[in-house]
């Protein structure tokens, strides 16, 4: 190897750059080892500095891990996914209907999708569950049908309908046009082209998307945590904490967090599969 | 009301984007198993006028009626209408989402509420017309652009239209796949079919049309017959364009 500059495509104005000190790939060698060596340098710090005894101790204790079987899977990992699966639904539903809102040639209808989109998606999600908590206080007499499970899933609705709105409404702003010109020229109403037409391709483009939207809603669901559920209603974080305070140790919100995993990260790469897979076909 | 029914009859016809005026007054009618061919530069608005027969696009005045019922009547059963007035597309248009029999079966269930077994009975019969029995499994992004063509075609003749209109159905083809398709169009001519057609595609013009309508600048400028309209044209622009068209290596720029 030589250290001309071969592949330096002549300037402009022809020209090749003039070269002052070291090669571009001497300089890249040298950068790369010096972020090898701060590597090292924080390594070794972290092996002296830390006590991992302690650290075990406190965060993966076997007992203590052992103790939140089975009720970790039967009881809180499943009622994460029945919050968040629920949510999700709801969620998909009511973005639907507010993204054809957002579309409709009424305008009434695209000013309020717009007002309620812009609210959620500008609240944080634990405001959104502290309202749903207060509500009965709001509106004496009044109940979120299906109880806890309905008010976390009602919180998870409220919080992902936003955002799932304005998804769906790209994925049906990038169905081209002729598919709903050709689907009217067949004598197709407006409705009946959305529905067999337009909708369904709008769906399969959305699915990437809607895969890391139910992601963010399983993350959002340990939210229900600030509802005060207790007994079979409770989800994976407050699960992990109650079992953490219990015992005075951390093991049972790192247990939580790989179960948490288990599920977002499979679905977090099924998501970037589909999205690429759908690259590819159109 | 008129003795003559026509199968298409436009009066008048204005149409606007805004300040763009893309069609200037419009009158010309076609009847029933005539086979139609509107010729004109691009921008001359061909398409928009195309649109405005099954009223896709909405005319900004003018009157267009079709099997006897006024379209432009504010109270029209569009969608009714448009039953009777099969389209296809420069693109194609076919549903991507749905194999090629059910992009020929949906509109006759969901819009005729044909049975099941009836459409299919229909849409093979048309696919058979088309040369694409063997496809009715395929999707569409598994055909040639001519097999996508035919396919379209065989879903708006499942409607049993009284009138075809086709918007440069060639136009978006390769070469050598164009012939299959004006094939079939020249077939259905022959079935009587009463065609409206915007084509580039002078040697169809020329053989199968009735008449041609020569289109420029948003209006008619020469509308007779094929021989007449391509063979010896009368107006000076007419004449320029066909000379663009027929021989497009000597073009006065
Ligand atoms: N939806 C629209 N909004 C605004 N302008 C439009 C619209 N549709 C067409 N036009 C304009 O109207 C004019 C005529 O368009 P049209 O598509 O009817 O022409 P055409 O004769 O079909 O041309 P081509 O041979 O290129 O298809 C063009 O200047 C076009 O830009
Ligand atoms: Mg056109």
């Amino acid at each position: 190897m030589t250290d001309q500059l071969k592949t330096a495509e002549p300037g402009p104005g022809g020209n090749p750059p003039v070269r002052a000190g070291l090669s571009p790939r001497k300089k890249q060698q040298i950068s790369r080892a010096v972020q090898y060596v701060i590597l090292v340098a924080v390594a070794v710090a972290a092996v002296l500095l830390i006590d991992w005894a302690s650290l075990a101790q406190n965060f993966a204790k076997p007992e203590v891990a052992q103790e939140s079987l089975p009720e970790l899977f039967t009881v809180a990992l499943k009622n994460t996914l029945i919050y968040s699966v629920g949510g999700f639904v709801f969620a998909f539903l009511l973005g639907l209907v507010l993204a054809l809102m957002r579309l409709s040639p009424v305008r009434p209808y695209r000013w309020l999708a717009l007002v309620y989109i812009e609210i959620f998606r500008g609240l944080p999600a634990l405001l959104i569950f502290l309202m749903i908590l207060f509500l009965p206080l709001a509106l004496p007499g009044f109940e979120v049908p299906g109880g806890t499970y309905g008010q976390g899933i009602l919180g998870l609705t409220i919080v992902g309908a936003a955002y799932m709105a304005e998804t769906l409404r790209a994925g049906l702003q990038a169905v081209p046009k002729g598919q709903m010109e050709a689907a009217r020229s067949l004598g197709m109403s407006y409705g009946r082209a959305m529905i067999t037409i337009i909708i369904p391709q709008a769906v399969r483009i959305v699915i990437p998307p809607t895969t890391n939207q139910f992601v963010a809603l399983l993350k959002d669901s340990s939210l229900v945590l600030f509802l005060g559920v207790s007994g079979e209603y409770v989800e994976l974080t407050k699960f992990g904490n109650d079992l953490a305070s219990t015992h005075a140790n951390a093991t049972p919100i790192l247990v939580v967090g790989v179960t948490y995993l288990l599920v977002t990260i499979p679905l977090g790469y099924l998501a970037s599969r589909l999205e690429r897979r759908q690259g590819k076909g159109r | 009301m008129i003795p003559v029914r026509h199968a298409v009859e436009i009066r008048d016809l204005h149409k606007s984007f805004g300040e763009l005026q893309v069609l200037k007054g419009i009158d010309f009618t076609v009847d029933p198993g005539q086979v139609v061919c509107v010729i004109g530069p691009s921008g001359s608005g061909k398409s928009t006028l195309l649109r405005c027969v099954n009223l896709l696009e909405q005319p900004t005045s003018g009157m267009v009626v079709v099997e006897g019922l006024e379209l432009t009547d504010r109270d029209a059963d569009l969608d009714a209408a448009r039953r009777r007035v099969g389209m296809v597309f420069q693109q194609f248009n076919l549903f991507p989402h749905m194999t090629v029999l059910e992009n020929v079966t949906i509109a006759q269930r969901r819009v005729l509420k044909r049975g099941k077994a009836e459409a299919e009975r229909v849409a093979r019969d048309n696919l058979d017309r088309v040369g694409l029995a063997d496809k009715a499994g395929s999707y569409p992004a598994q055909l040639s652009g001519g097999q996508q063509q035919r396919a379209a075609i065989a879903r708006a003749l499942a409607m049993n239209p009284a009138l075809m209109l086709f918007d440069e159905p060639t136009s978006a083809l390769d070469p050598e796949l164009v012939g299959d398709v004006l094939t079939v169009m020249r077939k259905l001519a022959e079935e009587g079919m009463t065609m409206l057609v915007v084509t580039h595609e002078m040697a169809f013009a020329r053989d199968v049309a009735d008449r041609v309508v020569f289109m420029d600048g948003g209006v008619i400028v020469e509308d007779g017959p094929a021989a007449q309209v391509i063979g010896a044209p009368q107006h000076e622009r007419t004449k320029s364009f066909l000379r663009r068209v027929l021989d497009p290596t000597h073009t006065d720029v």
